[in-house]
């Protein structure tokens, strides 16, 4: 954890891609990646939660029924630039994989990093949706992470 | 006709007479023929497989990608609550504590199994560790592994769970536990190959009521298995799907 943790509360309106705008409190602490796990969701082909595992349940502090069937976008943390998502889409878009690191939002206003991965489910040559498996960052990438997302969103 | 069955070489020896008895449990439950053949290593078994050699596979989740993708296997069943999970351990008296004081050029015993290999790299990346800056000793078993471990030819050391479980007490108060993976959704699985797809309906019911007679229950035991869960295509195509997201 930074040594600029305040625990300070703070209240951010969030506007999404399809013009969704909630309010959203923010705290400046940073819940550790739990050692040894996944955590694993899928979405539909728009981004809709399908699934969740126990992981992601326990570290995004919201129950079940408030994942499934929401965009995924509910984690989305005001610190991460636009830009990182895009290359998300474009990248599955095309078919393939997505690598990168990712700061997400609790619903407690806390927030944890991960290292995601994306994969597309195909079955029958068709898209069925998304897999996204992540795992627990090196405090290195999330340092090298950190000072490039900062760049990036204020070249925003 | 003679099919042709084989095994993960994952499984603890203890249960090697355990598989011959499913294999003949099984070929009087379909009144077939079905050849047993057992490898100890997972390349040569890779390269059998791929020369389309088997029929019936008891296969590493690693290994499922290539059976259902590539050759056109289906998966009928999954042991019940048994799931591939890793461990990286220590000698007991090293100051590791966390795998985060691991540093490179670290020293690590594996073996070939290709689950535990994956999953325990991707344990070492929070510790800013690869295969560019740890030196890795691939080593013939989980045992052989543990000797590294003892005698400081190795720094950590890769293990299946269920196979440093099954290590004797003496062995163990030797090693600590770093980490532990807790994943529970990647586990081994019994798939059927193309030319035996007909058989299909026929395995599943014989494995899925296994555990209700006598004769299928003294296998299962002697096999260590506790009954067997169905599988179907879409819980394969997640598995396989998740264990994509682990390799590049
Ligand atoms: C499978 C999958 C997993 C995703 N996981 C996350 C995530 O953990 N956190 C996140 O902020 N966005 C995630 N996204 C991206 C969101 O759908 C969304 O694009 C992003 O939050 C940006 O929101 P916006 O497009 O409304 O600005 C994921 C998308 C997919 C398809």
């Amino acid at each position: 954890m930074s040594d600029q943790d305040t625990s300070e509360t703070r209240s951010v309106e969030i506007a999404y891609f399809d013009g969704t705008v909630r309010t959203a409190t923010i705290v400046n602490r940073e819940v550790p990646y739990p050692d040894g796990k996944l955590i694993v969701s899928r979405t539909d082909p728009k981004g809709i939660i399908t699934h969740a595992n126990q992981a992601f349940i326990d570290m995004s502090g919201y129950s079940e029924d408030e994942l499934i069937g929401v965009n995924h976008y509910i984690l989305r943390h005001p610190d991460m630039p636009a830009v990182a998502f895009k290359g998300l889409w474009d990248t599955i878009g095309e078919g393939t994989k997505w690598h990168g690191y990712v700061k997400n939002l609790r619903k407690d206003g806390a927030y944890y990093w991960v290292k995601a991965t994306v994969i597309p489910n195909i079955r029958n040559g068709e898209l069925m949706g998304y897999t996204s498996v992540r795992r627990k960052p090196s405090r290195s990438k999330i340092e090298e992470s950190e000072a490039l997302y900062k760049t990036l969103l204020a070249e925003e | 006709m003679t099919f042709n069955l084989t095994v993960s070489p994952d499984f603890a020896p203890d249960h090697i007479s355990g598989w011959y008895f499913f294999n003949t449990w099984l070929q009087r439950q379909l009144e077939t023929g079905i050849h047993l053949e057992l490898y100890d290593s997972f390349d040569a078994q890779r390269t059998d497989i791929r020369a389309e050699k088997f029929d019936l596979i008891y296969a590493n989740p690693y290994d499922a990608s290539m059976l259902v993708r590539e050759l056109g296997f289906q998966a009928v069943a999954r042991p019940a609550s048994k799931s591939d999970e890793t461990v990286i351990a220590v000698n007991v008296e090293s100051d590791y504590q966390s795998v985060e004081d691991l540093k490179a050029g670290a020293r690590i015993a594996t073996t070939d199994d290709p689950d535990v290999h994956t999953m325990g790299m991707i344990m070492l990346e929070s510790a800013d560790l690869d295969k560019t800056n740890t030196e890795i000793k691939e080593q013939s078993s989980y045992i052989v592994v543990a000797k590294n471990l003892l005698n400081g030819g190795a720094d950590a050391g890769f293990f299946l769970k269920e196979a440093y479980d099954e290590m004797s007490d003496l062995i163990r108060s030797k090693m600590r536990v770093l980490v532990s993976s807790q994943i529970s959704v990647v586990h081994h699985s019994l798939l059927v190959g193309p030319r035996m797809a007909e058989y299909i309906p026929a395995i599943q019911q014989a494995l899925l009521t296994m555990q209700d007679n006598d004769k299928g229950k003294s296998v299962l035991e002697s096999m260590d298995v506790s009954n067997w869960e169905p599988m179907d295509s879409e819980q394969t195509e997640f598995m396989i799907d998740l264990i994509d997201t682990l390799i590049d």
